[in-house]
């Protein structure tokens, strides 16, 4: 594949724990992001999903080289970006952008519209002329849904949906080549959600953006995703196509996280099963050996407590880490 | 017979700019063992028609109509005789697990309070009870749990304590502020199915208020949606979910994103913003973002009740 703009290596992100007094503190690794890899081809858009502690979070920023992963590397059109010196990682990231979930906190609200969308630019091109500078800021207002005439508004004036829009705004300005939305919507309404995910799906159209959009919901990314990543304590479960992952997942997490999604029809609701999930995610702090998924699986085996499982490829292209993933069927069915 | 009955209730209230107008003349009730969904985005006023009705609104609040909870009217109670209901015949489940529960008590501190002053239980049956409850949302060995503090319980399992508090009281009439949108969905199945067999157990009526119509299917026997502190439609859940009337009802059921259809059929949005509180337009209030607004919707729409309470807010029979 020629057109690869983004390749993460076997990316783990350890975090350094203190507990107890100062004497006889006890050191713990927090295994945020353990061992992850994968492409991300120019123009696709990527959806990454699971739990609250699941790491895709930490993913998102050390793929960004926003934190320093403890193991692996992220290689941005080839070139190591743990390997650049800080002005030429500095430079790289007009191609790299993020907007972050919560519209209103990522937003300075002493700034008016123009300066925080205008940061990335004077940050860039110190020199650029301040007419400019507002003509590049109306056009991506514009673009993402805003009103140019509220160029001078401050951010407390606008709504959660606006606010994610100027953070969209923000990203953008720059004409960057990767955009990484972490959870973009989970904080705002449901109607307004689906006029962010529409929003930034012209845009990944009409710009050709590399996409990468973290959700907790995988109702969420569907619509939106070319290919599903779905992740668990730190480990990738499932990459896979969007049109196999929603019918036929390969591995039991995603098949519990599918049927968890709640169904808007009273009738369908009612039947639904269980999800066949029990219990609660256990801590980062604590990983069980084996599958990190093989106490809360319904379909554990004896090799399951023992054996890590690799992320293999399928026959059908797609990837899973389930020791049962060839012979397990996990269709879904009609009620989801 | 009739458990609550909330009449043109009117929450308002005073900020610098000017007075906010959260809830405006809205009308519902509910029988025992009912459950009702009050459904809208944030800034629709249903968390503040509840936070009214238990006496809990901010000191700039102010309320107008009547709430009466068994024939009698919560909004002219003093707060000493309101606390006769808060918990005990009433119970509220708050929607942030992490910020309702005191950090420095112990669960069994936060959930024998309750039933030392409400049922004058010793401290050790109190306990015994605070347990069982714990059992019933299944919290694995409940009596070493109980001893813990909340910080060393996961959200999840925040929110199923939130749950068993709720019910230690085995109130009538169960208050559930957006219970599971700080959860993940996993978690959020789970405790909707603890609620649904619980009512199911004790005959509670539950008020579930939440913007997403997605988890009321399974839960809720009526719904009520609101709009900018009205109410635009409220039917049976067949009828909201089959037949939606109000154009905002339907916008709102189009905007879920469902997983049993097909992945090509783009997403629906209504769009626009809701309106602000603070200068309420005239006439309807989604007629902005209303793809079947006329000349007419700038007056107040009538409130239409069809044949099997299904009523609805608009100038149009048949709006949708």
């Amino acid at each position: 594949m020629n057109d690869r703009v983004l390749r993460v290596q076997d990316l783990a992100v350890h975090f350094k724990i203190r507990e107890g007094g100062l004497m006889r503190a006890k050191i713990h690794t927090l295994r945020a992001v353990n061992g992850v890899s994968f492409d991300l081809n120019a123009g696709e858009t990527l959806g990454i999903v699971g739990e609250s502690g699941c790491g895709k979070s930490t993913l998102a920023r050390a793929m960004l080289a926003l934190i320093k992963p403890s193991r692996g590397r992220v290689l941005w059109l080839g070139e190591d970006l743990g390997k650049m010196d800080e002005e030429t990682l500095r430079k790289k990231r007009q191609d790299l952008q993020i907007v972050f979930q919560d519209p209103l906190a990522a937003l300075n609200p002493r700034m008016t519209v123009r300066d925080i969308i205008a940061e990335p630019l004077w940050t860039f091109f110190p020199k650029i002329a301040r007419v400019q500078v507002d003509e590049r800021v109306r056009g991506v207002m514009k673009m993402v849904g805003l009103l140019p005439n509220q160029i001078n508004r401050y951010p407390h004036e606008f709504s959660g949906g606006q606010c994610q829009r100027i953070g969209i705004a923000r990203a953008l300005v720059l004409n960057p080549k990767l955009v990484v939305c972490d959870e973009p919507v989970s904080a705002l309404d449901v109607s307004i959600q689906a006029q962010i995910i529409n929003l930034l799906k012209d845009l990944q159209t009409k710009l050709n953006l590399s996409l990468v959009f973290i959700a907790h919901d995988l109702s969420v990314v569907r619509h939106i995703s070319d290919r599903v990543m779905v992740m668990y304590l730190g480990r990738v479960m499932e990459i896979s196509r969007r049109g196999n992952l929603y019918k036929k997942p390969l591995h039991p997490y995603t098949s519990a996280l599918i049927k968890a999604v709640p169904v808007p029809d009273p009738q369908l609701a009612r039947e639904v099963v269980e999800t066949g999930l029990t219990g609660d995610m256990p801590s980062p702090l604590d990983l069980p050996a084996g599958c990190v998924f093989h106490g809360r699986c319904p379909y554990m085996v004896k090799r399951c407590e023992l054996e890590v499982p690799a992320l293999r490829r399928l026959e059908n292209a797609d990837w899973a880490a389930c020791h049962r993933a060839e012979e397990l069927d996990l269709t879904i069915g009609k009620t989801g | 017979m009739t458990l609550l009955e909330v009449k043109d209730l009117d929450v308002g209230f005073d900020t610098p700019e000017g007075e906010v107008h959260a809830v405006n003349t809205l009308n519902f009730s509910l029988k025992a063992g009912d459950t009702l969904a009050i459904v809208g985005e944030s800034g629709s006023g249903k968390t503040q028609t509840v936070m009214a009705i238990m006496g809990l609104l901010a000191e700039n609040g102010h309320v107008s109509g009547q709430a009466l909870f068994k024939d009698k009217d919560l909004l002219q109670m003093s707060s000493a005789e309101l606390n006769n209901y808060r918990g005990r015949k009433i119970a509220m489940i708050f929607q942030d697990p992490m910020t309702s529960l005191n950090p420095y008590l112990s669960i069994e501190k936060q959930m024998t309070e309750v039933v030392i002053h409400h049922q004058k239980l010793s401290k050790s049956e109190a306990r015994a009870h605070a347990v069982e409850m714990l059992r019933a949302v299944r919290i694995p060995d409940p009596e070493r749990r109980i001893r813990q503090y909340p910080h060393e319980f996961s959200g999840g399992m925040r929110q199923r304590v939130m749950v068993a508090m709720g019910l230690l009281c085995e109130p009538d009439l169960l208050i559930a502020d957006e219970p599971t949108t700080a959860l993940d969905v996993t978690v959020q199945a789970q405790i909707s199915h603890l609620m649904n067999a619980l009512r199911l157990k004790s005959n509670t009526a539950i008020i579930l208020i939440t913007h997403d119509l997605g988890v009321v299917a399974g839960l809720c026997d009526r719904v009520l949606v609101m709009y900018a502190g009205e109410a635009v439609e409220c039917g049976s859940v067949e009828q909201i979910y089959y037949q939606p009337k109000h154009p905002y009802t339907k916008g709102l059921l189009d905007s879920v994103p469902r997983l049993d259809q097909p992945e090509d059929k783009g997403l629906h949005s209504i769009p626009g913003n809701p309106p602000n509180l603070l200068s309420l337009p005239q006439g309807c209030k989604f007629r902005d973002r209303c793809p079947r607004a006329f000349a007419a919707c700038t007056q107040q729409p009538p409130m239409h009740i069809d044949e099997g309470r299904h009523a609805y807010r608009c100038f149009l029979e048949e709006p949708v």
